[in-house]
């Protein structure tokens, strides 16, 4: 005998099953996110100011922090770190900048995307001040420099002896979201 | 487990004889298509699945064979690039989504409820609209060839950035048609859970059931599972390319190798969704063939249930080299090892099944001893890809796309072809010509590894994947393997003339069929009726 009802029962469970899982593919985004985060895996930096850091500086440890620029899809822009390189001492502020310059016919909106290596260095690199907060709207053919503020966290593991900050700029021209902002930056 | 089935009377005989070739229907052509269209049998509904997944077949295969005319020697001869990636990718697509899916939803389709002694599926409107479906499905995703642009170019796998910022404007089309392929599994799993569950014969015990019948209640859990995070991908993609959304863009907070996680958390299951349907059809033809019980049986269970469960947690082993973490590395690594000890099970039990059988070697027994050999040979290549100091080497490599082929072409095809021999006679109550099918087991054999061997051997010398054109060292390897390929798609042939021959004619199969045969579905007469089991038989 054939129970009609039982099947269509069970038939909208699994269904219910199905869709509950189609909410779980979503959920796995804020999932990443604070995976990353809590682990600082994947090289992600915080995109919030953090306080700046008023610990002692570990003077028995030197730590080169080499800073990248790349241009995503050729962007028409200059930018590149006013300084590749610098060393510090776990603890200590730092102050640095990066320039960019408008080369093309139009007022353009960028978006730079910081990425840490190695990756598990990102969870001690802390940022008070970042460029990459907030996007950075230019008129055509002007430069800034935008500055970057931050400290190694004395914490950071000791096999560790170089960090690799890569910003890469992205073209948000024309797209709305996330905030643009004008504060922070250094004219010329 | 046959003796413990007696069937109790001959329930078939009163229905007459047109239950043999279907309903009634008036003759002319409408009448006929009104049929096929709006059937809710699941015989119907199999056989639908079946041919479809076997025109699909050719159409994967076409472009398979025109990959490997580009690639016969080095420099672009037919084709450009763009368009050698358009075949990669809906030769992937195809293959995976229309072949070996559609064939063994259409296998589950015939055979899950004769062999738990069901009358038809639980949900039968739900099934004509899940096969339904799929015809849009490829027509849409056949139709971007046609587009201005181009068609999907971005690989099977739609990385983002590609599909996203660089997809063509066809992708949207392509994303709809993996929607429905999508809803058409989902919907398909669901009422093969719902048929498995609720509609056993009584005395069908959950152990007592076929292992065909439990590897299909496990891959449509798995298909559950999986499936809605696909179109979940998808969906993102969709509103990452139109919505101003920023799932995988870098630029507006997004992350592109998210796109890589929620996408194998997907793949990995769909390539067990892949293989586990030829599991059970393999633990059904060794035995039978061996005249012997199948070994470990229980154990073949367990099995299955542990590789379904491991499956959802190495998604990452795919992407080793995109810079995730030692520790996950680690994980990930010992994990996917750990997939090859049930997997082993099933092997060293299927070895155990043969071993002092009687054997014959009947074309569906060939197919699964090569089964068996060759499965394994895609398996350890697998668990050399899982080391992940190996993996740097290997990675997007022809290494790779040896081991893929190796699992899925005489993995889940050879079963499939071995499960249509197997199961032809019961279908059209003729037998096929054993010697045609020796020839094309034979010939797809020998020439599926003259395509796929020199593969490996072209992936550790470094040769890239998805490219149309290579240097010159690798020139010789891919001269065989193109020869192979040719000599495979042209055996499959003789498979398509050898199935048409046996629809038409042939020598009247018994109701047994073979001799060692086991299961419900032996007990009907060949050809299988359009009812059985109105009345459920009782299992002891």
């Amino acid at each position: 005998m054939i129970d009609k009802r039982k099947n269509r029962r069970l038939g909208i469970i699994l269904f219910s099953a199905s869709i509950l899982m189609f909410g779980f593919g979503f959920a796995l985004v804020p999932l990443y996110n604070v995976l990353c985060n809590a682990l600082g895996i994947n090289g992600k930096t915080n995109t919030t100011p953090v306080a700046e850091a008023y610990s002692p500086i570990d003077k028995s440890r030197v730590v080169t922090v080499q800073f990248i620029a790349t241009n995503n899809e050729n962007l028409p822009w200059d930018f590149h770190p006013s300084e590749t390189q610098v060393k510090v001492h776990p603890g200590e502020n730092r102050l640095i900048t990066y320039f960019a310059k408008n080369n093309a016919g139009k007022t353009m909106t960028i978006q730079a995307v910081p990425s840490v290596t190695p990756g598990i260095a990102a969870k001690y690199l802390r940022k008070t001040e970042c460029f990459c907060f907030t996007q950075q709207t230019l008129m055509s053919g002007k430069s800034m420099l935008m500055p970057m503020k931050f400290h190694l966290d004395r914490d950071l593991p000791k096999n560790i002896n170089t960090v690799t900050i890569a910003y890469t700029v992205f073209n948000t021209t024309g797209q709305t979201r996330g905030k643009s902002s004008k504060a922070g930056r250094i004219s010329k | 487990m046959s003796d413990a089935i007696t069937h109790t009377g001959d329930h078939t005989h009163g229905h007459g004889h047109d239950d043999h070739h279907g309903p009634h229907i008036k003759k002319g052509i409408l009448p006929w298509i009104g049929r096929w269209v709006f059937t809710t049998n699941h015989k119907d509904i199999g056989t639908l699945y079946l041919w479809l997944s076997f025109l699909m077949f050719f159409v994967g295969g076409a472009m398979a064979l025109l990959i490997r005319a580009e690639l016969f020697k080095p420099g672009l001869q037919i084709m450009n690039p763009d368009f050698f990636n358009q075949m990669t990718t809906l030769h992937g697509l195809i293959m995976v989504f229309g072949v070996i899916m559609p064939a063994s939803v259409g296998l589950a389709n015939w055979l899950v409820p004769m062999m738990i002694g069901a009358p038809d599926m639980a949900l039968p409107r739900l099934n004509n609209w899940s096969f339904w479906l799929l015809p849009f499905a490829f027509t849409i995703l056949m139709s971007t060839l046609f587009m201005k642009g181009s068609a999907p170019n971005f690989g099977w796998t739609f990385y983002a950035p590609l599909s996203t910022s660089y997809g063509p404007p066809s992708t949207d089309f392509f994303i709809f048609s993996v929607h429905l392929m999508g809803i058409s599994s989902i919907m398909g799993a669901l009422n093969i859970i719902v048929t498995i569950l609720n509609m056993r014969a009584p005395g069908m015990t959950m152990m007592k059931m076929p292992i065909f019948v439990w590897t299909w209640l496990i891959t449509a859990f798995l298909l559950l599972a999986v499936m809605p995070v696909l179109a979940g991908a998808v969906t993102m993609v969709l509103t990452d390319r139109h919505f101003g959304t920023s799932f995988f863009n870098a630029a507006g907070g997004g992350d592109p190798l998210l796109f890589q996680h929620v996408f194998w958390f997907f793949g990995h299951p769909e390539v067990y969704i892949l293989i586990m349907p030829a599991f059970g059809i393999i633990s059904e033809i060794i035995p039978t063939f061996s005249r012997k019980a199948l070994f470990g049986r229980s154990f073949m269970i367990y099995a299955i249930a542990a590789i379904a469960i491991l499956s959802l947690i190495v998604w990452a082993h795919h992407m080793f080299t995109t810079g995730i973490t030692l520790s996950a590395e680690l994980f990930f690594m010992y994990a996917t090892m750990l997939i090859a000890v049930p997997t082993g099970v099933k092997v060293f039990n299927w070895v155990s099944t043969m071993f002092q059988g009687a054997m014959t070697f009947e074309t569906p027994m060939l197919f699964a001893v090569a089964f068996v050999i060759l499965f394994t040979i895609g398996g350890f290549s697998g668990l050399m890809l899982s080391i992940v100091p190996a993996d740097f080497q290997y990675q997007d490599t022809y290494f790779v796309v040896a081991h893929f082929h190796y699992v899925l072409v005489p993995g889940s095809l050879f079963a499939l072809m071995a499960a249509v021999y197997f199961w032809l006679p019961k279908w059209t109550g003729h037998m096929y010509n054993e010697a045609l099918g020796k020839w094309h087991f034979w010939l797809s054999v020998i020439s599926m590894n003259v395509t796929f061997f020199p593969m490996h051997f072209l992936g550790l010398a470094g040769m890239p994947r998805r490219v149309p054109d290579y240097a010159l060292q690798f020139a010789d390897f891919n001269a065989i393997a193109s020869v192979g390929a040719f000599v495979f798609g042209v055996a499959q042939l003789l498979f398509l003339a050898n199935i048409i021959l046996t629809i038409r004619g042939g020598k009247k199969a018994t109701t047994k069929v073979w001799e060692g045969s086991q299961g419900l579905e032996w007990t009907v007469p060949s050809p299988a009726p359009y009812h059985t089991f109105a009345t459920p038989p009782v299992v002891k």
